[in-house]
């Protein structure tokens, strides 16, 4: 028989970005602990709707894991207390049976609330059209291993690129730093040979992006690391420095 | 300039005033350690760091050092808090891995710098500084010392329990402002990986403590022999 739970829900509300907000508390009975976060966001906001009243406003599309839409501060938690899962992958099972849950946006003067737990991430766009791809002719599709990469790069570059741009590092960084998020997509590109040719240039545009856009300056806590759902490592971090401060004593 | 205008620079100038200091605190301990061995040979380097023009150079530079590391700590933590928004988390949970001092190394540098005026007040003041004004010899407590007795500075204030406490506390608060200060200042100026992290962690690690306990030893040191004096 599938294990059910009752729980309180404290949950952030906010009409607009420039308004105040304010917790709002709903029980929720009979909880499937199969259910993922958001299946219980789902049963609670179709409660709300056959109230009449307005439904909780959250971020979410492939929920699977990969899109990165997904946000929400569970407990003190980026994508809540299970490791290495976005929100839609954090089960109810992961809950006691009476446990107060409180669910926040993710908090960041870069990520201004559009309502409720929804936040406006736009300012990551901004930053990867400052440098986040290749503008080299690479030609047709090459054969295979026509260009050799060593293991250690291909691996550290996909492990790079496995960021899906939640924006989990911000919302967990005390200074507000975007420096994992702008770091990955530095990474995933400087380690590969077709991404070599614009690294300098790359690195300085979109360092400059993230500077002007108000994100904060790194100070090397590792709680984005520890907060990531892809993992992505502060090596990272320490490589876009080295690109950075490279790129600019070449100047 | 981008070392003034972008985050990565104004991180590298932290880091490197950073290293400078701490080369200055691996002087200073092994400077302090030979006092334990002989208060003659002590005195002979508190002469040397007198109001000789190289010790009046090296302080400036160290003064200048300190200023920088200072200056932009306030600047880097007024950005990040800004950046940070007022809003603030009604529920926040430290995750696993995230040290205590990395969070706090603006409370801990706060601390550091109070033990620092403590510290001047009761030696530099006395001793470099009188020095310059022109005076040869101090008063300390109901004696009349030279201002290049180091040995005697040292006898006198360790002898108090209470200062004793003091600055085993403000070692301490150095210790946390290290662990994390000595690899983060290496991760950024970009010599680390994903292997070299976890070695620079450990040498931190190390590091703080040599020079907690060097700092340390001096003070237990003085305290004990003025219990058997």
């Amino acid at each position: 028989m599938e294990k059910t739970i009752n729980i309180t829900l404290k949950v952030w509300r906010q009409r607009g970005p420039k308004e105040n907000g304010a917790f709002e508390t709903f029980q929720l009975k009979n909880i499937s602990t199969d259910s993922s976060f958001l299946e219980m966001l789902d049963v609670l906001n179709e409660q709300l709707v056959s109230e009449q009243k307005e439904p909780i406003v959250f971020d979410h599309d492939c929920r699977e894991g990969i899109c990165g839409m997904c946000s929400l501060y569970i407990n003190g938690h980026a994508h809540g207390p299970d490791e290495d899962v976005t929100t839609c992958q954090l089960h109810m099972r992961k809950f006691k049976d009476g446990e107060t849950i409180t669910v926040e946006p993710w908090r960041s003067a870069s990520f201004p609330v559009i309502r409720d737990l929804m936040v406006d991430r736009n300012a990551f766009d901004k930053i990867i059209q400052a440098g986040g791809y290749t503008s080299v002719n690479t030609g047709g599709v090459p054969d295979a291993n026509s260009i050799p990469i060593s293991k250690i790069d291909a691996d550290e570059a996909m492990d790079a690129a496995s960021c899906i741009g939640c924006g989990a590092c911000v919302a967990a960084c005390k200074n507000g730093s975007a420096m994992l998020f702008v770091s990955a997509k530095v990474s995933q590109l400087a380690l590969l040979p077709q991404g070599r040719v614009e690294a300098a240039a790359r690195v300085k545009k979109m360092v400059a992006k993230m500077d002007e856009l108000g994100f904060g300056n790194c100070t090397n806590t590792r709680a984005c690391e520890a907060e990531c759902p892809k993992n992505v490592s502060i090596a990272n971090i320490a490589r876009m420095n080295r690109e950075f401060i490279c790129a600019k004593l070449k100047d | 300039m981008w070392l003034l205008n972008s985050s990565i620079g104004k991180k590298l100038i932290m880091s490197i005033s950073g290293v400078f200091l701490i080369l200055f605190l691996l002087f200073h301990m092994s400077m302090n350690i030979v006092a334990v061995f002989s208060a003659d040979a002590y005195n002979m380097i508190c002469e040397l760091l007198g109001a000789n023009w190289y010790a009046l150079v090296g302080t400036a530079v160290l003064a200048g050092g300190f200023l920088v590391h200072i200056v932009f700590a306030f600047m880097l933590t007024l950005q990040n808090q800004k950046a940070r928004g007022n809003q603030s988390y009604a529920v926040s949970e430290r995750p696993k891995g995230v040290d205590f001092a990395s969070q706090n190394m603006f409370i801990l540098g706060t601390i550091v710098v109070l033990g620092l005026i403590m510290h001047f007040a009761q030696f530099w003041y006395k001793m470099q500084f009188a020095e310059i004004l022109g005076h040869h010899e101090v008063e300390l407590g109901t004696a009349v010392v030279g201002v290049a007795d180091g040995a005697a500075f040292i006898k006198y204030w360790f002898s108090n329990p209470i200062i004793c406490i003091l600055y085993l506390i403000w070692f301490a608060a150095l210790w946390f402002h290290l662990t994390h200060g000595f690899w983060s200042a290496i991760q950024t100026i970009g010599w680390s990986n994903q292997i070299w992290y976890n070695r620079w962690k450990c040498i931190s690690n190390i590091f703080a403590t040599v020079v907690f306990l060097g700092f340390a030893l001096v003070v237990v040191t003085f305290f004990l022999k003025s219990l058997c004096a």
